[in-house]
This record gives structure tokens, sequence and C-alpha cells, in this order.
């Protein structure tokens, strides 16, 4: 099986974000980068896949700066076995990612049997890159999975939607599945396997060598800026002998000041 | 003047309410709803007094069920055959996984889950979260027509004086064309409660509810108060919550009316899913916790001591 993997280096969630002066992106020069959780999940999943189907290769795509070459080199020492990186510093849309990633898994001169993405990155929580991709490729796609079973030819699936309900797909033939956290538990890459990484294969392409040019930006992303600080707000300290009255305090504050109840 | 399309789902008796909000703010541009399979018994005369033009029900051979293939093929070609220049829907599960497959179709642009947005003349202008809700930017669609919009529920609010239109109702065919992911089965969520994302009231519990069965007392707090019940990612983490309850950066992004957080210290992660939350409520040990930097009201206390309380007043007032 020919099993792609689309991986994102994004910002750690702990880390602070804060604007660039002309508030066109966001400060990156201090940022703790990490591969972007969901993505984690799907590189267990590329390498659970291959380890139920003899000659499978797993192939991961990256498109982003220099430093997303380290996201590459987790995914190649958890054991994914080669990578592109199509490298640019632009600040790509959803549609222009997508076609960077189709331009890059074709030039690997394979044809996907599956394509594992995580279900959104946590830098820009777009949601779109997975189904973009999936229609770019004549793909059928499934997202937010937390459940993959194959049996045969076909791959059962479960998506998780709102208010705890899950839908059940049977998928035979290719795909792109979206990783949901629950799916797997990710490994952490191992001594061995971070040595092995290194000499694994690395091909960098170019947005030309993918065909992406600038009438391939669907979407402007300008005016970054800090959400609103709030006004503080009132604090009650309580003790046995206040507990109750504070307590009565804020739900009349809830009701007659804030009227939320 | 634009001629937009709002996508509407079912949520009971009447469409969900983030169909409203949009059309309450795009009442200076001619707006039809479209909703797959039936429109439910209340919804033509809400949609009417918000403001919707025609409401289009698509039906069709497999499109009783949600499929992104079948979805995608059908809402595509409707929306090319009636020459839409936008289409909004909430940021709903089905939304967001079917409209950006439809945007590819058209290789046009889609802004995903605005809080806010504007026309300038026919071009649409968006106020999106960015990290979690760190920071806010604009986002402008730059390719051709038809621009695609989700709009994240309760954060554009109901007109306070709709202008009602005609909402005249009809039937459209849908072709599914060809699915290769087919739903096989839906197996429902046991709770009859809004989803996080869509909540008008939350209470979420974390690290210090030490376990799962005390989850309890959330629960019951949430009775009296309609709202649903959320988690932080350290009691995620820690087994007491599945993650579907997990509120933050990497669980849901969330803005009700009010947000009950109990024993939750406020992690950066944490308070980035929660903040466009209107009224926050706090309560935790800690008086130095995060969370009381983002609390309109904090209650420096033991939550097993000012729950119980909380729930009491609720109830006698409620």
């Amino acid at each position: 099986m020919n099993i792609f993997v689309c991986v994102k280096q994004v910002p750690d969630t702990e880390t602070k974000v804060t604007p660039t002066a002309d508030g066109n992106y966001i400060e990156t020069s201090s940022i703790k980068w990490v591969m972007n959780p969901y993505d984690e999940i799907a590189v267990e999943q590329a390498l659970s896949v291959k380890a139920a189907n003899s000659d499978s290769t797993i192939t991961v795509v990256r498109v982003g700066g220099v430093k997303d070459t380290e996201s590459l080199r987790t995914a190649m020492a958890m054991g994914a076995d080669e990578s592109f990186l199509v490298q640019t510093d632009d600040i790509l849309d959803p549609y222009a990612t997508a076609k960077a990633i189709k331009g890059a898994i074709e030039k690997s001169g394979k044809t996907p049997d599956i394509i594992l993405t995580g279900w959104k990155a946590i830098d820009d929580d777009n949601v779109q890159v997975p189904q973009i991709l999936s229609h770019m490729m004549d793909l059928p796609h499934v997202s937010v999975v937390m459940g993959f079973e194959q049996n045969g030819d076909t791959i059962t699936l479960k998506r998780e939607v709102e208010g705890g309900t899950t839908e059940i797909y049977d998928v035979t033939g290719g795909c792109v599945v979206g990783c949901q956290k629950g799916l797997n538990t990710p490994r952490y890459p191992s001594l061995p396997g971070l040595m092995k990484a290194k000499k694994k294969p690395l091909t960098t392409l170019s947005l030309d060598d993918v065909g992406v040019s600038s009438a391939d930006q669907k979407v402007k992303y300008s005016n970054f800026e800090l959400p609103p600080v709030k006004p503080e707000g009132k604090k009650f300290e309580t003790d046995d002998s206040n507990r109750a009255d504070i307590v009565k305090e804020v739900v009349g504050l809830l009701r007659n000041e804030a009227k939320v109840i | 003047m634009s001629k937009i399309l709002i996508l509407a789902e079912a949520a009971k008796d009447n469409v969900k309410n983030v169909t409203f909000e949009i059309l309450g703010k795009s009442a200076a541009h001619n707006c039809d709803v479209a909703i797959f399979n039936e429109l439910p018994a209340n919804a033509a005369a809400d949609l009417a007094k918000y403001g919707a033009e025609n409401i289009h029900v698509i039906k069709g051979d497999n499109l009783d069920k949600y499929s992104p293939e079948g979805y995608a093929h059908a809402l595509k070609e409707f929306v090319a055959a009636n020459g839409y220049d936008y289409v909004f829907s909430g940021a709903t599960s089905m939304a967001k996984d079917l409209l950006p497959r439809v945007s590819a179709m058209f290789d046009s642009g889609m802004a995903t889950d605005v809080t806010n947005f504007t026309f300038d003349g026919d071009n649409f202008s968006g106020t999106r979260p960015m990290f979690a809700g760190k920071v806010l930017c604009k986002v402008e669609l730059t390719g051709s027509a038809p621009h695609f919009v989700t709009v994240r529920p309760n954060a554009l609010g109901l007109p306070d004086s709709p202008a009602a239109k005609a909402g005249s109702v009809q039937d459209a065919a849908g072709n599914a064309g060809t699915i290769r992911a087919a739903i096989k089965e839906i197996i429902k969520g046991a709770s009859e409660k809004l989803d996080l994302t869509e909540a008008n009231v939350i209470v979420s519990g974390g690290r210090a509810m030490k376990e799962e069965a005390n989850f309890k007392i959330l629960d019951e707090m949430a009775d009296v108060l309609g709202a649903t019940v959320g988690a932080s990612r350290a009691a995620v983490d820690s087994g007491f919550a599945p993650h579907s309850m997990q509120v933050g950066q990497t669980g849901k992004t969330v803005s009700p009316t009010l947000y009950i957080a109990c024993g939750i210290s406020g992690a950066i992660q944490h308070l980035a899913g929660m903040r466009t939350s209107k009224v926050i409520v706090a309560i935790n040990t800690d008086p130095d916790a995060p969370i009381f930097t983002k609390a309109d009201y904090g209650i420096v206390g033991d939550l097993f001591d000012i729950v119980p309380i909380l729930t009491e007043e609720l109830k006698a007032i409620m």
C-alpha cells in the first residue's frame, strides 16, 4: 500500500501568541514548534496500517518553512519511510496548501491508497485542507475519525459529530482520513529511530515545482490582533461563615447585573 | 446586493439558531435558505420572520443521510444553478466537513468559523479567531464567487428587530452523484443536550474534580440551568471525562452566554477555547489561578463546598 501522511508544524499549545507590528501574522521567532497533535495521530495510524499490510511505504508531506524538516524527521523517526517538503515561507491558504500537497504526491511517483491527516491544525483551525485535498485527488474523505478498522479491501471508519453521535462509514478504495484524538496513542520516536531518520530520503520542492502560484490564494488574512482585554471582574474570598451569602450575591449579580440567567 | 444561500440544519422542531443569526446579519442582501431532506415543523414561519426570501428543501436519492460526497455534489449543482455569490452556514460538524469540499469544486475560497462579519458593498470581510482565539484576524475572500463562510454559533446574536421576507418553501431535486464513502450506521449520542459548540450555558470541571463520579454535581447544576457539561484538558487527560467534552485548543472552542468554570486553573490553551464566552464565573481554591483574570465573577473556595450551594440558589430562582 502507498500510505501518505500530511503533517504540519505548529506552536505548542502553551505558547503565548503575539501579533507582528504590521499585523500580517504572528511573531514566530521565540515560538516552541511541535508537530500538530492531530498529525501525530495520523502518523501513528499510518504505522499501524503499514504493519497490517505487507509491502507498504509511508510517505510524509509538509508544506512550510525550513523549520518544518523537524516534524518530517520526527515522523520518519516514528517509522515513516520518506518525506517531501514543499518549502515556502509564505502563509498559504487551505486551497493553495492542498494544491501543493497534491503536487508533492504526484512528484513522489506513487498513487496513494490512503492519505492520513490530522482533522485540523491547531494554529489556523481552518478544518479545510483534508476535504479540499480529497476533492483534488478525486478521493472520498471521512474526517474527525476516532475509529479505524480494516477488513480486506474495506475500511470501516468512525466519525465523531456533535452531541456525542458517531457516524460509521465503509470505504473501499482510496480515501482521505482526518484523524481525531482518541483514535490511537502516538508513540515517541526512539533513539535508534531518530538515528535512522537522518538517513531516510527527504526531498525539498519549491512552490514552482508543485505548480502553485499566487493565483491559488483564495483567502487573505490580515490585521492580526490580540482579543480585547476584559475589564477586571469581581472576586470574592469565601470561608465557612460567608460562603452561603457570597454564592447568593453572585447568583443575584448573574441575574440583575449580567442578566444571563 | 449579493445573492446569499444559507445552509440550515434541523434541530428538533426548528433549524439551528445560528441560521437566524446569519439571516439577521445579512439583511441588506437577498438571502435564501437551503436544507437537506425535510424542513422542521416550525422552521418556515421563523425563517420568513428573520428574512429568508426562498426556502429550498433539497431532496433526492441517497440524500436521506449525510455523506461528504453526496451532499457536496448536490449542493454544488444547486449553488451553480442558482448563481449564489455566497454560501453561509453555522460552523457545525456537518458544515465544517462539507463546505470545504464544495468550495474546492468551485476552486474558490472559504472563511472558517468567523465570529463577526460585514459587507462593504458586495465584499465580505470577516473576523476570525486563530490559534484557538489567542489572536483575532481579518479574513477576506479573494477568489472568484461563490465564496464560502461558516459562522460560529452564538457569536453574532439575534437581531433586535428582524425584517421579514416571503419565506416561500419549495422542493429542489438534488443529485448525490457517486458516493464512495457512505454512512452505514449512525449511533446517536445519549445526551439530549446541545453540543458544547452550540450551548448557551456551559458548566465545566477541571482537575480539581478529582474523579469521574464527581461530575454528577456539575450535571445537577447543569440540569437546573439547561447547560451542557464540559471539561478541561487536565480533567480529560486524568480520565475524568471523554475527549468529546474537552474545551480548549485541542478540544472545542465555545462561546456560550454563561460559562461556569469549576476547579479549572485556566491554562492558556483552555482560556483560548472559552474566552469568547459572554459572562464567565470561576470557582477555584487558588486566588491566583489564571482563570480569575478572565472571570467576570470569581469565587475563591472549594468547588465541593460552593457548587451544591450554587445549585440550590439557582434552583430557587429559575
